[in-house]
Formats: C-alpha cells, structure tokens, sequence
C-alpha cells in the first residue's frame, strides 16, 4: 500500500481536493464569522475584531455551561475507565459462558439511538426521584461513553502476549500483582486512549443530554443548541471557534500518540 | 523416588484428549527433552508442570511433594517461553529482579544476584536495556537470567530456540548446554527439532498424538528405535513392512539379514541409510539410482530397488565413484537392523 | 485461564454489566412500558394498558410521510457516503505518509468536533443570506437566493459532512488488512490497474463498506440536531417528533412508542446486515 498514485492521478486529486474543501468549509466559515466587528452574522464583513470573543467573557451561562461539561465529561470517562477496564480484561483474556452476550450488553448504547437512550434515561430518572440530578446525568453519560473505552481496552488487551502474564506468575506474582506489575502497565496505552475518546464524546454529547439535563445542569452543546434555537448571532460562532482550537489540540494529541484512524475505530 | 514424577498425567479438553497418559520420572540435574511433532501434547505437557494448565487426572511429584494443586506463583519453578514473554515496559536488570523481588529478597542482595545472573549469561553490559533494544538471541538469554535467578528447582523451556535462526541457534543450544551442566539444574525442554533435542538432551521423551511413544537416550533410541515413527521422526529411515517367520524375515518374497531373537508376525523391517554401502559383489538387493545430492559432510542417494526407494548415505571423501542412473547393489549387516513388531 | 468454573471474569465484568443493566436495559424496558399508557392530556400518564399510541403510528398518514422522511433520508444519505468516501478512503491510501497524516486529521478530525458546531457551519452556510447564496449572488449566478435552510437537500448534504468521516474510517480500516502482495500478483498476471481496483481490491474492501454503511445508516436514522437545525420545525424526522412530543405535547407514551418504533427497526436493520455480512463473507475474512 505504499504505493503513490500512480497513473493518471488528476481525477483523483481533484476529488481529493474537493473532499476536503467539503470537510473544512463548514468549520472555516464558523471561524470567519466569529470576528466580525457586526452584530449580526455577516460575511464577508469589513472589519474584524475580537468583539465577539469579549462577548463571551460577559455570557455566564456559556461559561459555566462549559465548565460543567468538563467536569461531566471527566467524571463520566474516569468512572467509565474504572468499570469498563476490568470487564474488558475479563472479555480479552478469559473464555467464559455468557462472554459475547456480556460484550452485547457493554456495547449496546453503540446500537441504541440517543434520543431512545434520552427519553428512556428522563422517564426512568423521573420514577426515581432523580430528574435534572447531577449524579443522574453523570450516570447516564458513563454508561453512553463506556462502548468506547472498552473497545480500546479490549484492543489492547487482546494484543498482549499472555505468556508475559505466565512468566510474572511463575516467578512468584500473585494475581494482583501480575495486574498492577505488568498487565496494568502494558493497556495503560489503550486505557489512556479510551478515556480520551469517552471524554471527547461526553463532551460533545448533544441529543441525550438535552433530556437528561435540567435548566440547572446545561452542558455546553445543549445550552449552545438552546441558542441556536431562539437565535443564530456571532457569539455562536466565537464559542464554536473556541471549541474548534480546543479539539483541535486533542487531536493532535491522539494522532501523535495513536492515530486518529487507530483511536477512532477502537483498534489502538 | 525421582526428584520430578509425572504420574499419568492425562488432559482432556472436552472430546479432544490433548495428553493421554504422561508418565515420567525425572532425576535431579537430568535434562529431558520433550519432542514431537506439532500438535502432538508437548507445550500441554509443559504448561500442566508449570501449573498454568489443571490435568484432567494424574499427579505431578516435587522432590516428593505432591504440587498438583500447587498455583503456578507458588510452584517456584523457572520457565523459559517461546517468546520469551519478556516485560517489555522493564530494563533487562528489572526483569531479572522481579523474580528477587516477589520472593522479597533486600535490595542490595537483588541488585548483587542480578549481576551474578547477567554475568552467568554474558548480558552484563546490557543491564539498563529494554527488552525491545535487544537481539533475539540476547533477549533469550535474558528469559534464561530471569528464570534462573530465582534458583528454581526445575527449568521449563518451551521452543526457547524457536525464534533464532539456525546459526544462532547452534550457538545457544551449546551456550545452553553449558549453562545447564555448570548451574546443575533439573531440566525440561520442549522442541520439536529432533537434531536440538539429540544435542541437549541426557533423555529424550519422544511424543506423538498425546503419547510417550519412545523414552531413552538420544544415541540409544537412535539406534534402537521402538518402530516406524521413531525411526523416521529421530533421523533418517528406510523402513519396510514385512513378516518374520522361523527366525527369518522377509519383506515381500526377499529374504533379509536380521539378527535372531525376532517374534514372529508382521513386522517393520528399519536400517537406518548410513548403514547401507554398495555392495562390490553380492548384493542383497539391486537398484537404479534416482538422485544424488551433495549436502556438505556427506552424499545421499536415492536408489529405487524392488523394495522400494531407498536412502543411501554416504561420507563426503572426495566426488563419489557412483552416479546418477547407475545401475548398483546395495548391502548391509545384520546387526544394523532394527526388526520391531508391527503395532497398530 | 480456560478454568470453566473461573468465576474471577464475572466479577470482573459485574460493575460494568450492572451499570448497564440500571441505565440502558432497565429504562428502555420501562419505556417499553410507557408506550402502553394512555396519554391524558394535562396530566400526562393515564392508568390501563393501551396500543393505541401504536395504532396512531400505523394508520397515521402524518407518521408514515415522517417515517418515510427519516429512512429515505438515511438511505441516500448512506448512499452518498458509499459514494465519496469509498474513493476518498482509497485516495489516503495511496498519498505519501507526510500528506496522509494531514489529510487524515482534515477527514476524521471533525468526528472529534461536537454535531452542533459542524451544524452551525452548514446554517452558516446554506442560509438566505450565508456564504454560499452570497457568493452565487456575487458572481451573478444566480439573480435571488436559492433557499437551501430548512429543505430536505439541506439536511441531506449536512448529514453526509457529519457522517462520511464513518465511512471513510471503515474503508480505510478494510484497506490497511489488505495485502499489497494481492495486487502485485494482479499485476504480474496481466492486469492493469483498473482492473486491479475492480477485481483485486473493491471486492476485499466490500465488508468495510457494508459496515461502514450499517453505522452511517443507523446514525443518519437517529440523527437530531442536525435535522433539528437545518430541517427546522416543518421537515420532521422521527427523533425531532419524538422531542416534540416529550417535552413540547407532553405526550410521554405517544414519545415512547415512536422511540420503540425506531429503535426496533435501527436495531434490526443493523442485527439483519450484521448477520448477512458475517454469513456472506466470513469464510472468506478469517
Ligand atoms: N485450550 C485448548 N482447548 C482445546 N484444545 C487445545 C487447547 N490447548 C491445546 N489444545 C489442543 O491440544 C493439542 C496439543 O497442543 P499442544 O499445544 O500441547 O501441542 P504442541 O505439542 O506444543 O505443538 P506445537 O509444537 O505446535 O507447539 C493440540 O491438538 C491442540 O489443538
Ligand atoms: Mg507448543
């Protein structure tokens, strides 16, 4: 596959190009809007400014939105990490009764619309007295962001040789030992990985949340969607921005370590 | 009592017997090789002494211990795997002190016992490496070091040569030898290279298909192998299925040279190649040569006679008088022959 | 490690299956049952058991024109993703490692950049008064703005931006397990490298276009803040309607059954592929 494109190569990078320019406009467009000097979303315009990134300083509820999405999003991908790293073990290195029905099970809210998830997740929150509850939200994204961090879990446990494990064993290593001493240290990558990821998604987790969530728990995308709804003005586009930089520097950070392709479809 | 017994082993995975009856008495400093062909019990074997593997039935005996039920992390034994399972996130140093460490030994002796350890096995200088720094051949000196640190009372090798190319595995396999009679340590290695296990071994327990088909001495079983799979698997083989009747054999309507005492029924006929020469006069029987091929310190030909093709070998002492398409004898003696009953 | 009676991989599997349990299995159940409640209008939730939310949905010609709306959608959506990213997944193959990992970050990152950003960019964009219309409007094109917002076209194109990164992830996955030598071996046998592409390597690639399809399928079925955004309150898909009917209506149990609805058929479309996928071409694939 090391091949360069060989051949007649024109067509094929003129798609290329244009495939780009298809992933990239919406995003540059977001960027150019959020420094205009307008009050309204206008482009091209005549001056720019940061006006619109000053105006975020003076929106509390963005602010605090964001803040609680990142603590959402970190609490859900720890408390994930801790659930999904020991079922993941048990997937990739024992061979036990119910095993594939358990791996169903752990991926299902892959397979489960978010909307289904939602209006499951606020009607049973509401039975139990926990609606718009921090704890209920918290829950709800650990169990949608676990998927993801067990694939990368079990990728990574899958590769290692269980030899290693016997060897440690045979020199004396009880069963938590073995863990802690080798095991642990050798998908620490891939668990690593996957918290990452399981962050990423809680993060950026719009349609469930928008149940989930009270008027006092707003995350970020719901309280932007909540905007987008009444108005589309600048300020959007300055958040967006923001959030574009931020991700932006994730990325690089799981392309350098893993490979965006690896890390993405589970295979770190 | 032996120091190591395996007492009928046996395991059985579902239908699928992987290990049908596995008896074997090991002397203290012994080194036994495991050979066979793939597939045939051996890691199997291997793994149920080293307890990563419960035997279906039968004991395992440790210097008159009964260890069967014994975790693997507290059998103390040194295993060497085929692929090393090295900690790939540990110095070579490292490696070779977790043993130390689990056993809880101080510090400072540690760090002496590794570089005693290193030293043994030339990897001094290596110490602060990683594993994924190394050569093939130094990381499975390291595997030997860490097993052999903590003074196991057996040594366990699966394939330890499995991964070296031929070369370098000559090399270890001596180094290996050395190491063993020097350290004097009780020693089971499994292989399935016949030449690796005549070259090691005090005993070779030769399997096929979950069962101990042969046990002895590498020279005696050579010469005296127990049928047509021990002949062929150990060496070289010509081996002809024929009936022993009145003291005599024949193979065929062709009466051949064998020394009395042989049962009488169907039996294999086997004369290993290197005992055949040309025969000057007489010959037992006659043959075209097929093929001669040189292969450094002697020649093979192939002769296809009335009994079938058979295998000639000969020392290399300069181009050989006999050629291809040559019609010649062949003759042998008659304590060269092995005459084994025809088993199942 | 194979010790049948190990009970070591349950424990370590129970945390996470009883998260799973309470959260996901145990509140799809209730909402099962939700959509067997009557709705009263004021109070909500009324008492006895009912399909009448289900009959709504069968007989309703305003349900079917949204269920036919939301799967024709996904479909072409599906079918536009096999159609660029198929080929976009084959051009990163074959660009120099340097361009590669640059394109790739251009083509997977957005996955990483929450749907209501990227949704924002495409309002951005195909509005009256956005970019696009702008421009046309500038170069003389056009002599008044094509309306793009709030049309089905719009929400298809916005969808295919938020999605093909899936597609082009499993193709690209399916292309990296092919071996190079099956081409070469093409080639030295005559072929020339059309043929190589239609007989050698599209046919190995075809499960990672089927699952890439599956995911994009059910993602597109699903999807709600893009149609939500772009379609805007009269070009309904089945998630919207069901957020109309949780928390504008109220109707918890008519919400319920369009969710039980939709979930049903993701699921089997999905399960259905899976299996066909697997029998079809498992001997073949390892
Ligand atoms: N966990 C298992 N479940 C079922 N069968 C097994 C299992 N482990 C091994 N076997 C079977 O037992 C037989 C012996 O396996 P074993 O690994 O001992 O062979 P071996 O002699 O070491 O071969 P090789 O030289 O290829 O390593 C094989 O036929 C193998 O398929
Ligand atoms: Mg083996």
């Amino acid at each position: 596959m090391n091949h360069k494109l060989s051949g007649n190569r024109w067509p094929l990078r003129a798609f290329h190009a244009a495939f780009v320019v298809f992933m990239l406009a919406p995003l540059l467009v977001v960027v150019l809007v959020s420094f205009t000097d307008k009050g309204y979303i206008a482009l091209p315009f005549d001056g720019a400014s940061w006006r619109w990134y000053r105006a975020i300083l003076a929106a509390p509820d963005f602010i605090d939105a964001f803040w609680r999405s990142l603590a959402l999003g970190a609490a859900a991908a720890t408390l994930a990490t801790v659930l999904a790293v020991p079922a993941g073990m048990a997937i990739a290195w024992h061979r036990f009764a119910g095993r594939d029905a358990l791996l169903g099970l752990l991926l299902s809210p892959l397979m489960v619309p978010h909307v289904v998830l939602g209006i499951a997740l606020l009607r049973f929150l509401t039975q139990i007295g926990a609606s718009g509850s921090w704890w209920g939200l918290t829950a709800a994204h650990t169990v949608i962001v676990l998927p993801y961090v067990l694939r990368l879990v079990v990728a990574a446990a899958t590769g290692f040789d269980r030899s290693v494990a016997q060897a440690a064993q045979s020199l004396g290593a009880s069963g938590w030992t073995v863990f802690r001493r080798v095991e642990l240290p050798l998908i620490v990558p891939g668990v690593a990985g996957g918290w990452l990821i399981a962050f990423i998604n809680s993060f950026d987790e719009l349609t469930m949340s928008i149940f989930v969530a009270s008027a006092a728990t707003q995350t970020l995308p719901v309280r932007m969607y909540n905007h987008i709804a009444h108005t589309i003005d600048p300020l959007l586009a300055s958040v967006s921005t923001v959030l574009i930089v931020l991700t932006l520097a994730v990325m690089l950070v799981l392309d350098r370590f893993y490979g965006l392709d690896r890390v993405l479809s589970g295979k770190a | 009592m032996a120091f190591l017994e395996l007492d009928g082993l046996v395991k059985r995975y579902g239908d699928f017997t992987a290990v049908a009856e596995c008896s074997l008495s090991v002397a203290q400093g012994e080194f036994v090789c495991l050979l066979g062909p793939s597939g045939c019990g051996k890691t199997t074997t291997l793994q149920m002494v080293a307890g990563f593997t419960a035997p279906t039935q039968g004991r395992i005996v440790l210097d008159g211990r009964d260890i069967t039920a014994v975790k693997p992390n507290q059998r103390g034994l040194g295993i060497v795997f085929q692929s090393y399972a090295l900690f790939p996130h540990m110095t070579v140093a490292n490696n070779v002190a977790f043993g130390l460490e689990m056993k809880g030994v101080p510090a400072d002796k540690r760090r002496r016992q590794v570089a005693e350890t290193l030293e043994l096995v030339h990897l001094a200088p290596f110490a602060a490496r990683y594993p994924k720094e190394l050569s093939g051949g130094q990381r499975q000196r390291v595997a030997l070091a860490r097993a052999l640190v903590i003074q196991p009372p057996v040594l366990l090798l699966d394939e330890p040569m499995g991964a070296l190319d031929a070369k370098l595995r000559e090399d270890m396999q001596i180094e290996l030898r050395a190491l063993q009679r020097r350290v004097g340590i009780t020693t089971i290695m499994v292989t399935h290279d016949q030449g690796e296990a005549m070259t090691l071994a005090d005993r070779v327990v030769l399997m096929n298909k979950g069962r101990i088909e042969q046990l002895g001495r590498p020279f005696e079983m050579y010469e005296q192998p127990n049928g047509r799979f021990s002949s062929t698997f150990l060496g070289k083989a010509n081996v002809f299925e024929g009936v022993c009747e009145g003291g005599g054999v024949r193979v065929g309507e062709l009466p051949l040279p064998c020394e009395v005492g042989a049962a009488a029924g169907s039996i294999d006929y086997i004369v290993r190649p290197e005992k055949l020469a040309f025969a000057n006069g007489s010959a037992l029987v006659r043959g075209r040569v097929e093929a001669r091929v040189f292969l450094g310190n002697h020649w093979l030909f192939q002769v296809a006679t009335p009994l079938g093709t058979m295998q000639l070998t000969e020392a290399n002492a300069g181009l050989p008088a006999v050629a291809e398409g040559d019609e010649v004898g062949l003759t042998w003696r008659a304590e060269h022959v092995r005459v084994v009953p025809r088993g199942a | 490690m194979n010790d049948e009676r190990n009970l070591l991989p349950y424990w370590l599997s129970a945390p996470g299956t009883l998260a799973m349990l309470a959260f996901v299995a145990l509140p799809l159940v209730l909402t099962l049952g939700l959509s067997l409640y009557p709705f009263v209008p004021g109070t909500g939730v009324g008492e006895g058991l009912t399909a009448t939310h289900y009959l709504d949905i069968a007989r309703d010609e305003y349900f079917h024109t949204i269920f036919a709306r939301t799967f024709g959608m996904a479909l072409l959506v599906t079918a536009i993703c096999v159609l660029i990213g198929v080929p976009e997944a084959y051009v990163l193959s074959r660009l120099s490692p340097r361009w590669r990992a640059a394109s790739m970050v251009v083509v997977l990152g957005p996955l990483l950049i929450s749907v209501v950003v990227r949704t924002l960019g495409w309002a951005l964009l195909l509005g009256n008064e956005g970019v696009i219309n702008k421009a046309l409007l500038a170069l003389g094109l056009i002599s008044e703005p094509i309306k793009m917002m709030f049309t089905f076209t719009g929400v298809v194109v916005a969808l295919v931006h938020v999605l093909v990164p899936f597609m082009v992830l499993a193709v690209w996955a399916s292309l990296q397990k092919l071996d190079a030598a099956t081409e070469q071996a093409a080639a030295s046998l005559g072929a020339g490298p059309p043929t190589v592409l239609a007989r050698i390597v599209f046919p190995q690639v075809i499960p990672g276009v089927l699952s890439g399809g599956l995911i994009v399928f059910a993602l597109a079925a699903s999807a709600f803040a893009t149609p939500a955004i772009i379609g805007g309150r009269r070009l309904k898909v089945v998630p919207t309607t069901i957020y109309d009917e949780f928390l504008g209506n109220l109707n918890w149990p008519l919400g319920a059954a369009l969710a039980a609805v939709l979930l049903v058929i993701v699921l089997a479309v999905s399960l259905g592929a899976n299996r066909f996928v697997e029998r079809r071409w498992k001997q073949v694939f390892q």
